[in-house]
């Protein structure tokens, strides 16, 4: 068929095809309320670059995306919608905030402790969608969906009661952490955490590598495709499942931790942010390559980082990313159906909605 | 209704899989396509019924050119359709909600005319549909019927059958035979019948053409004998299957008043000892207990009551993964649901089930690969995703997969939708593992495979379980009367 450099050129086509559309569609969008595209450009790409520190929110933005992204990756292959990251990412914040709040230790001891400590929340809480999937037979969309509603409640509960603030309760945040509890940026010109930029390299590596060259990550893709077929030649297909609910709820925990230990520098109500709702979007984008997946959670965090410079620059609204964020959620869906049509049993898209872990027993064909 | 296929031609990669096919077949003729697993004949279908375009050449209907269609819709509405091996229906859907979708039922849909429709299509070719029966409580022989049914209504004239008579049972069979020739009489439709099953062909046929490595080797009148029909197939007679009966005393699994429920038939009391070395046919209609029987010898379903020993340990309760680690090998009915993988290639499979280690080390699954299709005489490349091998291929590969020398293989129905080389390959293979000391179970719809390779049979009939303690000394009618329910003369055995 198509040699490989041809088929990487077309795959690249079609994960762009709808980031531009989208533009073109919000550049009439633009043109129709009074402005020029042009200038939102500029005012977006201000945004993300004009400083060090402007350029610091993107990468600030762009480091809880990746780790999802490349968590969810792991979820993909084995056929899973872990659409409970979110729920993940906040439980992570969560566990990592107890340590900030309560745990008196140096920084060297207590910044690991916190990394560890989200990154055992957030698998936790990956691990009762997985639970409720392998042994109940809750499909893990309804899990996912259930476990991040009871993760947001539960934070706002700690927020406005016993992790409240000494002087006035609002439910806006936690107090402030201290200093040792918080993760050091490079510099105040670049205000990036080194260690979670280490962690994202980390994950990737990791990840891609077990995915390609582990038994582990066969096993996942086996049971991805077809679960009954894999549980027939001795895969262990719940455990299959099991850890890949584990793999991606610890990256998304780690996420989470990101959010509160650096961002915020408290807990916050819903501190995740829709970044791992965006997460699923970036890897549907690009089916089961983690670098792509890095790569495309760059360009979003350039747009919605960038686009905070909407209003102050021409007076629209910082919604207008969400806007092309939509046009893009749409598109996608549009380009994967060409994808399919234009390169048959090509790198596929990621398992469609359909795609389950069996959880009965085979029975005989009827 | 007239087809006349001009010069054909389709590629797949090194391929030529119809090379230059040119053949006719006219109104009111039933006409059987024949040739082994890869001759080109499911691809020649393929394009006849619009599954898939020809890279060139023509297609003619009733004298005229019938232009490009490139969609099964689209060869439809020309007037030609397809009854798929395994019926292409929506298992939650009910009959008649099967029936309507595809139709032009307008935006109004009266369920009255469409039932009353559905009614008297069946009516007439003798067919027994409930309309508002769930798919899923349908036998293969119903759904078939229904798809043949909602094919018609849609104006169909010309009909292509891949593998009807499979899994369906020996009545349906009939009624089946006397609708298509009632279509081909009266109606005048053409009749195009794909098939293994040389004693098919020989019933209902007017005449058969044979495919032979992409090209049109041969036609035939009918009447002809099987032998004729082989030795056009593959230019040579086969020689009969000898018996050979191998005593070994050891047990290989023993299933102790076992009690097996199932989602419509329930074995009770079932006791059955298999040694080393025996062949054991499993007999029945589809969903007589046979099938629980032998998922029960690979831990897929659990006895709700009894014992079940392997190799004399007690695996009563025990998983499927325990099983496997005791030795025992399964292996499905439908390859590429379960057993095969689709999307991951020949090494991957390759890989799953022999590298152990935590890293896998490519290099080595793919020497295996190479080593287990040399072997196996598989047609296709380590790197081959597996859909993209023929039905007899995939066989061969799941083969490759199973261990050398299991204590138990149990299979359900080995050689389906395979040819009479590549099933008698399969055997041979299943032979000489049992030569080693492997007991074979395996369960088949065919009767002649049963009664030719079993030492052993069970026949099943909703849920009663008869021995016939030596097949050598029973044939197809006997057999054929026992899956039917009647088993008088047996017990005055």
């Amino acid at each position: 068929m198509n040699p490989p450099s041809n088929r990487t050129a077309l795959t690249v086509g079609f994960a762009l095809l709808p980031i531009i559309v989208s533009l073109v569609i919000t550049a009439v969008l633009v043109l129709a309320v009074g402005s020029n595209p042009i200038d939102v450009l500029v005012a977006v790409a201000e945004g993300a670059f004009r400083n060090s520190n402007s350029f610091a929110g993107v990468v600030n933005f762009w480091i809880p995306l990746a780790l999802c992204s490349i968590g969810l990756i792991v979820t993909f292959t084995a056929g899973l919608w872990n659409i409970g990251v979110e729920g993940q990412m906040i439980v992570g914040a969560v566990f990592a905030s107890w340590a900030a709040l309560f745990v008196d230790l140096p920084a060297p001891l207590l910044i690991p402790l916190e990394i560890v400590l989200a990154m055992i929340g957030g698998g936790l809480w990956a691990a009762l969608v997985g639970f409720l999937k392998t042994r109940l037979g809750v499909h893990e969309i309804f899990g996912g969906v259930a476990l991040n509603a009871l993760a947001n409640v539960w934070s706002i509960y700690l927020i406005s009661g016993p992790w409240a603030p000494p002087t006035g309760g609002t439910a806006q945040a936690t107090a402030p952490f201290k200093d040792s509890a918080l993760l050091p940026p490079l510099s105040s010109e670049f205000p990036v955490s080194l260690l979670a930029l280490i962690l994202v390299a980390a994950a990737l590596v990791i990840v891609t590598f077990a995915l390609r060259g582990t038994r582990w990550g066969l096993q996942l893709k086996a049971t991805g495709k077809n679960s009954k077929s894999a549980l027939l030649l001795g895969v262990p297909t719940l455990q299959s499942a099991m850890t890949a609910f584990i793999v991606c709820g610890m990256l998304a925990g780690i996420g989470g931790a990101y959010r509160v230990l650096f961002t915020y520098a408290s807990l916050r109500p819903l501190a995740s942010g829709g970044i791992g709702f965006l997460a699923l979007l970036v890897v549907l984008l690009v089916g089961l390559r983690p670098m792509f997946a890095v790569m495309i959670a760059f360009t979003f965090a350039v747009i919605l980082g960038g686009s905070t410079r909407l209003k102050v620059a021409l007076q629209l609204d910082q919604s207008l990313a969400g806007v092309l964020q939509g046009f893009i959620v749409l598109l996608v869906l549009l380009s994967n159906g060409l994808r399919q049509r234009f390169m048959p049993a090509a790198v596929e898209p990621p398992t469609p909605i359909t795609a389950t872990v069996e959880v009965q027993r085979i029975q005989p064909p009827v | 209704m007239d087809i006349e296929l001009k010069h054909i031609h389709k590629r797949f990669g090194a391929v030529h899989a119809n090379n230059d096919i040119s053949l006719k077949v006219s109104a009111g003729h039933i006409v059987a396509v024949l040739g082994e697993n890869g001759a080109g004949k499911s691809t020649l279908m393929k394009i006849l019924s619009g599954y898939q375009p020809a890279d060139s050449g023509e297609i003619w209907l009733d004298g005229k050119s019938a232009g490009s269609y490139r969609t099964p819709q689209g060869a439809i509405s020309a007037g030609i359709g397809m009854l798929q091996q395994d019926p292409l229906d929506i298992p939650a859907f009910t009959v008649l909600e099967n029936f309507v979708y595809g139709q032009n039922t307008g935006f109004l849909f009266s369920p009255r005319k469409w039932r009353e429709r559905l009614k008297s299509i069946s009516a007439r070719l003798g067919f027994e549909l409930d309309s508002d029966q769930p798919i899923a409580h349908l036998s293969i022989g119903q759904r078939q019927q229904l798809e043949i049914v909602r094919l018609l209504s849609m104006g169909v004239r010309t009909l292509i059958l891949d593998e009807p008579t499979t899994g369906i049972s020996a009545e349906q069979k009939l009624v089946l035979f006397k609708a298509l020739r009632e279509l081909a009489m009266h109606d005048h439709m053409s009749i195009l019948l794909v098939s293994h099953k040389l004693e098919d062909v020989i019933a209902l046929c007017d005449s058969v053409v044979v495919l032979r490595g992409g090209q049109l080797v041969g036609k035939l009148q009918m009447p002809a004998t099987t032998d004729e029909l082989v030795r056009l197939m593959f230019g040579q007679e086969l020689a009969p299957h000898a018996h050979e009966c191998l005593i070994n005393p050891k047990i290989a699994i023993n299933l102790d008043n076992v009690t097996l429920k199932g989602k419509r038939v329930t074995v009770e009391n079932f006791s059955m000892k298999i040694r080393s070395c025996e062949v054991i046919g499993l007999a029945g209609l589809e969903e007589s207990g046979q099938d629980l029987i032998l998922r029960a010898c690979v831990g897929l379903i659990k006895a709700t009551r009894g014992q079940i020993t392997v190799n004399s340990s007690d695996m009563t309760g025990k998983s499927y993964r325990d099983f496997l680690a005791g030795n025992v090998a399964f292996g499905a009915a439908g390859r590429l649901e379960e057993g095969l993988i689709a999307g991951l290639t020949l090494t991957e499979h390759i890989a799953l089930t022999t590298e152990n280690k935590t890293l896998v080390d490519w290099a080595r699954a793919t020497l295996v690969t190479d080593h287990k299709i040399k072997q196996y005489n598989v047609r296709g490349r380590p790197d081959s995703p597996i859909e993209t091998l023929s039905g007899g291929n995939q066989q061969r590969l799941l083969m490759a997969l199973m261990p050398d020398n299991p204590v138990l293989m149990a299979l359900e129905q080995p050689t389906r939708g395979l040819d009479v080389d590549s099933a008698r390959w399969i055997w041979q293979q299943l032979l000489e593992r049992r030569a080693h000391g492997t007991a074979i179970l395996f369960s088949s719809p065919d009767l002649d495979e049963l009664v030719t390779y079993s030492d052993r049979i069970f026949v099943a009939y909703a849920g009663r379980i008869v021995e016939i303690p030596d097949a050598t000394q029973t044939n197809i009618d006997e057999l054929g009367r026992l899956i039917g329910g009647n088993f008088e003369k047996e017990s005055a055995l």
